[in-house]
């Protein structure tokens, strides 16, 4: 885009209140028009497309404006959603006077706890870790993966590998991690019955809230300075090391983020859905965090988060309708966005208007 | 003593279907830096192209040795269209290649299920592999896995020599090592990224026939092959045939002894973190292509 920047007191009025005002938009539709016109049953299926649209932020910041291909967004989806899962586990059996929750009374070896369950029995840790958990792992990982300017398609590829691994050793510890079951069947959501369609949309209002917050913040990140770091980062990477500033640092920062909040969404997904297992945070999964950020446009916040509902709400609504379909159908958007319009359906209208310049004859004499 | 031979004899056996897979995506990742996720599902095709063999040609032995020759064609083709019509538009954006390619292998994926159905099908190995070889000692060795060991040594041999002594080999040798070069030296670089992409997909179509002999054919089978062997590749060394070999067979006898000392997936958790420290020591792979470019 060859926009000239116009100064502060140029512009226009509704172009100062957009990013405020769509603020306020997407607010009113997701708090107070959504939950009005919605049935219960439709409600949980958004809350559960929100937290992919979480995920989609998170990736929005790494991907989008760092050029991280973050194929592994599902170990940090994992670790949160089974951190959440396991506290929620340990209270339901609390509940009804178990020391064991109930898979484990099925598979388990023994009838002690695994130590390394025992902290999550308190609300606090394993709230703290939902996020903590997910951008320790990303920090060291992103820490020596950055430093030795590991990137590209090495990095890609590591981090699928990484939603490999976790996902195949969930699978492997069946006596704690519940194996390809997951952990599931929650009941309660600290002291509210799930089962009860107010609390389930309480848990949505947390949801579209969180969502709500974690995009201004993403929003204030992408202005900021460390913003237009991180697009000369992606965009020249020598260039900015030239000047005296450590990409890996840069790249760090956004990874660690964009971890903490695929965190976030796994364990808000755990109340909404009621389950997380090995088959929601292997490479496939993976690979579908990124595919609506994609769709969407992956370098737009909002492109990005509408993109992910919007893949997500296809895929649950065609999938059971037609599966054969769908599966064709997901291909092919793999291939049309990325391949054709990589900047996502936020670029459709740049996109278009150049088209249309493009017929008019250009007057400085450059061809292209 | 004997426990540990043959968990390395395992270990070999892992490396050699390792490195038929790595040795097409040694080629196409190593010349273009396309990260080709299709590369499974030619793989696939490679198998079912066996069990359609098979149902025509009722010898088994006849059927396999059909099979090497035609898989490599058929896969091959598929490489060439997929080059033809997607790859090459995003020369200049490889990262997103691997999105394009990953909807790619979905929909072949799918196309596999409505051809063969969804369920895993198997073809009958000739009897000359089915047996064991005893090497003496309480130490026996698969005859397919032999077989593939072979293979798989036979696809090394054959691809050293078309680099090294044929001008089509030649010509790759010089896109790899620096395409604008290349290029303004009257290369046809397109042209060699298209017999790149047949040969390295042909590969993938032989390793295919290869997998029939050790397990079944399905829809997703080449989704479980496709991460182990890019690492391989990045471990080896973008574009580096012998670094691919090396790494198939390391990497194949650290998991068999893991998996021994621990549990199929504590090693494969294990294998990855040792991926990881090894990428601190050596980040370009274990060879490298030195060049004066920066990064």
């Amino acid at each position: 885009m060859t926009t000239t920047t116009p100064s502060v007191t140029s512009v226009p009025l509704l172009e100062r209140f957009r990013v405020p005002g769509g603020f306020v938009l997407g607010a009113v539709l997701l708090l107070g028009v959504a939950p009005l016109a919605l049935s219960d049953f439709r409600l949980s299926l958004l809350a559960k497309y929100l937290c992919y649209a979480i995920v989609a932020v998170g990736v929005s910041l790494a991907w989008g404006r760092g050029g991280l291909m973050v194929l592994g967004q599902g170990v940090f989806f994992g670790l949160g959603g089974y951190a959440m899962a396991m506290h929620l586990k340990l209270a339901d059996a609390a509940a009804t006077g178990e020391t064991l929750p109930d898979f484990m009374q099925l598979y388990g070896t023994g009838d002690a706890l695994p130590w390394w369950w025992k902290p999550f029995a308190n609300p606090a840790f394993a709230l703290a870790m939902t996020v903590l958990l997910p951008m320790a792992v990303a920090a060291v990982l992103g820490f020596f993966v950055f430093q030795r300017r590991v990137k590209g398609a090495y990095f890609a590829i590591l981090s699928q590998a990484l939603a490999a691994a976790l996902s195949i050793w969930l699978i492997g510890q069946q006596a704690t991690t519940g194996g390809t079951n997951g952990l599931t069947d929650i009941q309660g959501f600290f002291g509210y019955d799930l089962n009860d369609p107010v609390n389930q949309r309480m848990v949505y209002f947390i949801i579209a809230a969180v969502l709500l917050v974690l995009m201004a913040i993403a929003r204030q990140l992408f202005v900021s300075r460390y913003g237009e770091l991180l697009i000369a980062v992606r965009d020249s990477e020598e260039r900015v090391r030239f000047l005296g500033y450590n990409p890996a640092n840069v790249k760090l920062v956004a990874y660690v983020v964009a971890a903490g909040m695929a965190g976030l969404a796994g364990a808000l997904f755990v109340p909404a859905v009621g389950i997380i297992s090995p088959a929601l945070i292997g490479i496939v999964p993976s690979i579908g965090f990124v595919i609506g950020a994609a769709v969407g446009g992956r370098a737009s916040l909002v492109g990005a988060v509408l993109g992910a509902i919007a893949v997500a709400w296809a895929q649950s609504t065609l999938s059971d309708a037609f599966p054969a379909a769908w599966t064709y159908l997901q291909g092919l958007l793999f291939v049309v966005a990325v391949g054709f319009l990589p900047g996502g359906l936020a670029s459709l209208g740049v996109v278009l208007r150049k088209r249309r310049t493009r017929t008019t004859p250009i007057p400085t004499g450059e061809t292209a | 003593m004997t426990v540990i031979l043959n968990q390395s004899f395992t270990g070999i056996s892992i490396g050699a279907v390792l490195l038929l897979i790595a040795l097409g995506l040694t080629l196409t990742f190593g010349q273009m830096g396309v990260i080709n996720m299709a590369h499974g599902e030619f793989i696939m095709a490679g198998a079912y192209t066996t069990y359609v063999l098979q149902k025509s040609i009722s010898s088994a032995g006849v059927s396999l040795l059909v099979a090497l020759p035609l898989a490599f064609l058929v896969a091959g083709a598929m490489g060439v269209l997929l080059e033809w019509l997607l790859i090459r538009r995003l020369y200049t954006r490889p990262l997103d290649t691997l999105l394009v390619t990953w909807g790619v292998s979905l929909m072949l994926q799918q196309l596999a299920r409505d051809i063969f159905g969804a369920p895993n099908v198997q073809t009958s190995a000739p009897d000359l592999l089915t047996g064991n070889i005893s090497l003496g000692g309480g130490i026996t060795f698969a005859n397919s896995r032999l077989f593939i060991l072979g293979l798989a040594l036979l696809c090394v041999l054959a691809l050293t020599l078309i680099l090294k002594l044929t001008p089509l080999g030649r010509r790759i040798r010089a896109v790899v090592q620096n395409r604008d070069l290349a290029e303004v030296s009257g290369i046809a670089t397109g042209q060699v990224d298209r017999m790149t992409f047949f040969i390295g997909s042909g590969l993938a179509g032989v390793a295919g026939v290869a997998l029939t002999l050790v397990g079944p054919i399905g829809p997703t089978m080449g989704t479980n092959y496709i991460v182990d062997a890019f690492l391989v590749v990045v471990v080896g060394g973008i574009g580096q045939l012998k670094g691919s070999v090396i790494t198939a067979f390391a990497l194949g006898v650290l998991q068999s002894v893991l998996e021994y000392s621990t549990t199929v997936s504590v090693a494969k958790v294990m294998v990855l973190v040792a991926i990881v420290a090894f990428l601190q020591w050596r980040p370009q792979g274990l060879y490298t292509l030195r060049t004066r470019s920066l990064a």
